[in-house]
């Protein structure tokens, strides 16, 4: 039995068979991956009638900009999701891109003293703050909204920066984790020893050190803070709508319109998709982070 | 006084000590509270009143069949959609391991659906079921499958795996990303070893591949159910509203209505704690596997 195996198994591997199988998966793997997404991009270059033939047109025989052009300048029909979207994204790069810097600046600090310091209770702390990052924002966004509410930060930009800073600030912190630990202490020791304080260490020696740690936590958060549609949802009404909060509501707001809905959805993702295919290493090492030493 | 600043667990407390000030401002303390909201009656209609009702809501709850089928739900959608994202992206791993040209440029692709947000996700999947004039009905015709086009998310007994589908598409690349990652740190030698003993690709698998992927697959179960259950929400307020009939009303979207449409904040309250002590279980485990994951690593 195990002889006839390995004759099996020795004739596959020079057979082109084996690579014929292993292509067409790459292949169906590739289509899975980016079909949908695709069929989103064509939809928003499509003109309405094609997209909405049966079956529609794969592929547009007229494929135009015109949506990305009302969307983003304004047109004829289209002067109000023109200045809601433009409001929308400039609200979502206030808060994401704030909530961003405050979690670098104090989870990076944060995240160094874990790594580095001893003091009482630190494991303690560092599990807690760990484990908050499971707790669902649904389960704590009543008491939100009531302080919220009560503090008159409802619908501004400082109640939805200070909340997504903290759903956001643990994964920072771990992500951190990983970059000061591949720091070596000889270096800090060396300088300790020329006369160096610990803040002193910590802000001339270690951090431009992790500089390029501190960049890839930074794209991981701002792609997070992007995307987090929820909050955004309760704690906004109308002035700091995000742009996950506008795009929900496209199809209610200006009708059925697909080929409007589809652009504002490539729009939207456009700079998270650009960040993580871009910066993808960094992306993987922050996600797979602590999990997997590699 | 000086002193203690500059020891070094003085400043470790100081370095952490602004981040501890968010998130117990915002996570720690808004849970505490949620327990004492849902001891009350807090209806946002009525201010100033805010009667203690002790355990009432939580008996109320207990006995809800409503609630009790959106659990259910909600493990469905669990349960199905970290299962099927795990082997499928056991699988896509296990491939993109292989060598073949443009293996950087696929593996990078990979982190396409993660990237969306889940809105856009949930629009785009919307778009792609529409009952007329769906990418999927188009598709399912010009093959033959169908005669005619069909409203997909209108079928009660259906639409919540359509649901789960558009989620599994966003999550595979993560279970991929984690096996990918994991895989590349498995010794060529070890394979190398058992090709000499004559071990064919299946035996290699069983025996060395998936013993050694056990840990990081548990650690994806136990991280892609908390994360689904949190992500719940977000899709099926895209896709289906909780329709049609309640059936994909996930118990996220179950405290969202009665929280933020009803307007009951106490009984709401309620509801958002037993999903948060459902997501300390999970919450539990994961930090026990991190731990013995790390010893392990430290260990080899």
């Amino acid at each position: 039995m195990r002889k006839v195996e390995m004759k099996i198994t020795g004739f596959l591997k020079h057979l082109p068979a084996y690579q014929v199988l292993i292509y067409t998966l790459v292949v169906l793997i590739f289509l899975f991956t980016i079909v949908p997404f695709c069929w989103l991009i064509i939809s928003s270059i499509s003109i309405k009638t094609e997209l909405l033939s049966v079956p529609p047109h794969w592929i547009p025989k007229n494929p135009t900009l015109r949506s990305y052009k009302e969307i983003l300048f304004g047109g004829t029909r289209t002067t109000r999701a023109a200045r809601y979207f433009k409001q929308a994204v400039g609200n979502s790069i206030i808060v994401a891109g704030s909530a961003t810097v405050l979690c670098l600046v104090i989870g990076s600090i944060a995240s160094y003293s874990f790594t580095r310091l001893r003091f009482r209770g630190r494991h303690s702390l560092l599990l807690m703050i760990l484990a908050t990052q499971m707790i669902p924002a649904v389960a704590i966004i009543i008491p939100i909204y009531v302080v919220m509410m009560t503090l008159r930060l409802l619908d501004t930009h400082l109640g939805l920066f200070i909340t997504y800073s903290s759903f956001v600030l643990p994964l920072t912190i771990w992500i951190m984790m990983g970059y000061f630990q591949t720091i070596p202490i000889d270096i800090e020791d060396a300088a300790r020893i020329d006369g160096c304080s610990r803040l002193g260490t910590l802000v001339r020696i270690v951090l431009p050190l992790a500089a390029p740690g501190l960049a890839a936590t930074g794209i991981f958060a701002f792609i997070v803070a992007w995307n987090e549609f929820f909050l955004a949802l309760i704690l906004t009404q109308a002035a700091v709508k995000t742009l996950p909060v506008l795009v929900s509501e496209f199809s209610t707001k200006f009708g059925a319109d697909y080929v409007m809905m589809s652009t504002g959805g490539v729009l939207a993702s456009l700079p998270p998709v650009i960040l993580a295919l871009t910066f993808q290493k960094y992306i993987i090492k922050g996600l797979t982070g602590g999990a997997i030493k590699g | 006084m000086k002193r203690w600043l500059t020891s070094s667990a003085g400043i470790g407390y100081l370095l952490i000590l602004p981040s501890l000030v968010v998130i117990f401002s915002i996570i720690i303390w808004p849970i505490l509270y949620s327990v004492y909201i849902s001891f009350h009656k807090l209806y946002l209609v009525r201010p100033g009143e805010f009667p203690f009702v002790g355990l009432e809501n939580y008996i109320k709850i207990s006995r809800s069949p409503v609630f009790w089928a959106a659990v259910g739900r909600t493990f469905y959608f669990t349960g199905v959609s970290v299962g099927v994202a795990i082997i499928l992206g056991l699988g896509i791993a296990l491939v993109l391991n292989q060598d073949f040209k443009g293996r950087a440029f696929v593996r990078g692709l990979i982190i396409l659906p993660w990237a969306l947000s889940s809105v856009v996700n949930g629009m785009m999947w919307k778009w792609i079921y529409d009952g007329s004039y769906g990418a999927l009905n188009g598709f399912l015709l010009q093959l033959g499958w169908i005669d005619s086009y069909k409203v997909w998310l209108a079928d009660p007994r259906v639409a919540m795996n359509f649901v789960v589908m558009a989620e599994i598409w966003k999550e595979t690349p993560v279970g991929v990303i984690f096996i990918l990652a994991f895989l590349q740190t498995i010794p060529s030698s070890l394979y190398e070893a058992a090709k000499v003993d004559g071990a064919s690709p299946w035996r290699r698998f069983r025996y060395i591949t998936l013993p050694l992927l056990k840990p990081i697959i548990l650690l994806l179960i136990v991280l892609k159910s908390v994360w689904a259950i949190r992500d719940s929400f977000d899709i099926v307020y895209m896709i289906t509203r909780g329709g049609p009939a309640e059936s994909t009303q996930v118990v996220t979207f179950y405290a969202y209505l009665t929280t933020f449409k009803f307007l009951r904040f106490g009984y709401g309250a309620a509801i958002s704690y037993l999903i948060t002590l459902i997501i300390l279980v999970f919450a539990v485990v994961y930090m026990r596997l991190v731990y013995t994951e790390t010893l392990y690593a430290e260990t080899i």
